[in-house]
């Protein structure tokens, strides 16, 4: 392993120290328990919080500010974080209007901030409302009845994106949450690992994988995704992450014979070059087209992470005017900003 | 059950976790995402370095305290998972108020199904719960028939490893390694192996100072 490291037990909080130094002027970070807020608290709206394992950046933290997140609780590298972070960025930003909380939908993601909502009304004697959206656009699971189901990988940003637009107009809690359950419900994405990734503490690469390999639908912290596959050129990579994407939507009736405009996120996990991810963008947007998408709003870049895995994985979220509105709004953050 | 062969449990935990790392990690190499060593290890240690803190309660009040500290401390599943089984036996302690061997089991059994509501798993999904269910409900028959504590920790021994050895066969539908499929066949779940682990370290400790 080779990474910008001083002690494995020091990089979280060095990097989260080195993140709220950078970005004075947007967030402020708390120790002991770990969670970062907006510098200036916002009042009158619905709180949005957010949070899930490190290793992710700019995911969450990076989304913190107008129009976006009110708050983010990192956990570990690869480990959700704990319900007193939670509870602790809760008690501090809510305002009595609610609080929302944005979850990738991952069994320990879920079950921290189930039992964070379900202590929040006694954590202070304020009986504070909650709801939460879960995230679940990856489409390389297949949901079932009988699995934890689908996880929840970048489309979250869109959601955090959209929802936090909401909010700031002074939406109430279920209007919130009911924009971020659609906006879920109208995307989908899928992940191809290059390499795996090596967290920290671990010292290692999470998995094994030769230059003649790559891992199809792979999830945000290196685990073996779909299946392993042949390298091939990236037309043909880009060419089954569509059609799963595709099929996902059809299969869940959300895209129908009309045309539809979609926005089109290619996600970096951390090791691949803009360059690349450009070169996808190239071809994922002539084979949606072919499909009768028009991309009507491009986001390229390094968004939803995992550590120095190379590879990249492809988003499409289906537009309505409302969810293109809320895309379009003024937003004020470290890792997205635009409008204002 | 002394608060003492808590504390003594705990430390004999903290060591089993230290000397498995290379076992539990490359189990979670192959179908999760790696951190299950390094939050075990968070985990175990934290309830350790609460020795001074612990050691004047009574056992439900400790059991309930450590519970409290694996939820802040571990995080993903793990956390909220054991944290459950904890309070959940803690409370059943509290609730009977006396140390017999059938109370300690109906206690275990209270804090497995807890991890089985918050889990919403069960047996056969190639998890923690491979391990525990059996375990549990074993633990709860010996104790009705009056087995003795070296029977029953021997016994429970087994019953874990089989448990985590039929991890092995199973497709994943719960936890990180849902995702894989049948991809997943061939590999022992790493969260069942910890919790044999775990089982095996307390009920040989048990042995040992019934010795």
């Amino acid at each position: 392993m080779k990474k910008f490291i001083n002690k494995i037990d020091d990089v979280l909080v060095e990097s989260l120290s080195g993140f709220a130094s950078a970005h004075s002027d947007l967030v402020s970070l708390n120790l002991n328990p770990n969670f970062l807020t907006r510098k200036k608290i916002a009042t009158n709206k619905v709180a949005i919080i957010s949070g899930g394992g490190s290793g992710h950046e700019p995911l969450h933290a990076g989304y913190i500010g107008y129009g976006m997140l009110d708050a983010a609780c990192p956990g570990y590298v690869f480990t959700s974080p704990t319900p007193d972070q939670m509870l602790a960025a809760a008690t501090l930003v809510h305002a009595d209007n609610g609080i929302l909380f944005i979850v990738k939908n991952y069994a320990g993601d879920v079950m921290n901030f189930e039992i964070a909502a379900e202590m929040l009304p006694f954590a202070n004697g304020l009986p504070i409302k909650s709801d939460t959206v879960l995230t679940s656009d990856d489409c390389a699971v297949v949901n079932s009845t009988y699995t934890t189901g689908r996880r929840g990988v970048a489309g979250t940003v869109i959601v955090e994106k959209c929802v936090g637009s909401l909010a700031e107009t002074g939406a109430d809690l279920p209007a919130c949450k009911a924009l971020g359950d659609k906006v879920n419900s109208q995307t989908a994405s899928i992940g191809v690992a290059l390499t795996s990734c090596t967290v920290p503490a671990a010292g290692r690469p999470t998995f094994d994988m030769s230059d003649t390999e790559l891992e199809m639908g792979v999830g945000i912290h290196g685990e073996p995704g779909r299946r392993r596959e042949t390298m091939r050129e990236a037309d043909a990579i880009v060419r089954d992450c569509v059609e799963a994407i595709i099929t996902d939507l059809k299969t869940r009736a959300i895209l129908t014979s009309n045309t539809h405009e979609a926005l089109l996120l290619i996600n970096g996990f951390g090791a691949t070059p803009l360059m690349e991810l450009y070169l996808i963008y190239n071809t994922a947007l002539k084979l949606f087209n072919q499909h009768g998408i028009k991309i009507a709003r491009s986001l390229v870049g390094n968004y939803t992470t995992a550590l120095d895995m190379a590879g990249a994985s492809i988003t499409l979220c289906l537009l309505d005017d409302e969810i293109k509105q809320h895309w379009d709004s003024p937003v004020h953050t470290a890792a997205l900003r635009w409008g204002r | 059950m002394k608060t003492s062969f808590i504390l003594s449990a705990a430390i004999a935990i903290r060591d089993t976790i230290l000397n498995n790392e290379s076992t539990l990690e490359s189990l979670d190499r192959a179908i999760g995402d790696g951190d299950h060593y390094i939050n075990m290890k968070r985990g175990a240690g934290a309830i350790v370095d609460m020795q001074a803190e612990l050691e004047s309660l009574s056992p439900d009040a400790a059991l309930n305290k450590i519970g409290l500290k694996l939820l802040s401390t571990i995080g993903g599943a793990s956390g909220p998972l054991l944290a459950s089984f904890f309070m959940g036996m803690a409370k059943v302690l509290k609730d009977n108020g006396d140390e017999s061997v059938p109370t300690y089991a109906a206690a275990f059994a209270a804090g497995v199904d807890l991890i089985r509501q918050r889990g919403k798993a069960d047996i056969g999904e190639k998890t923690m719960l491979d391990v525990l269910i059996p375990v549990a409900n074993q633990f709860k028959a010996l104790a009705t028939a009056n087995a003795n504590v070296k029977e029953i920790c021997n016994a429970l021994i087994d019953t874990a490893e089989q448990g985590m050895l039929a991890t092995k066969g199973l497709i994943a539908t719960k936890g990180r390694a849902a995702g894989l499929g049948e991809r997943a066949i061939g590999h022992i779940d790493p969260g069942a192996k910890s919790c044999q682990l775990m089982i095996m370290t307390v009920c040989q400790q048990r042995l040992y100072s019934e010795n």
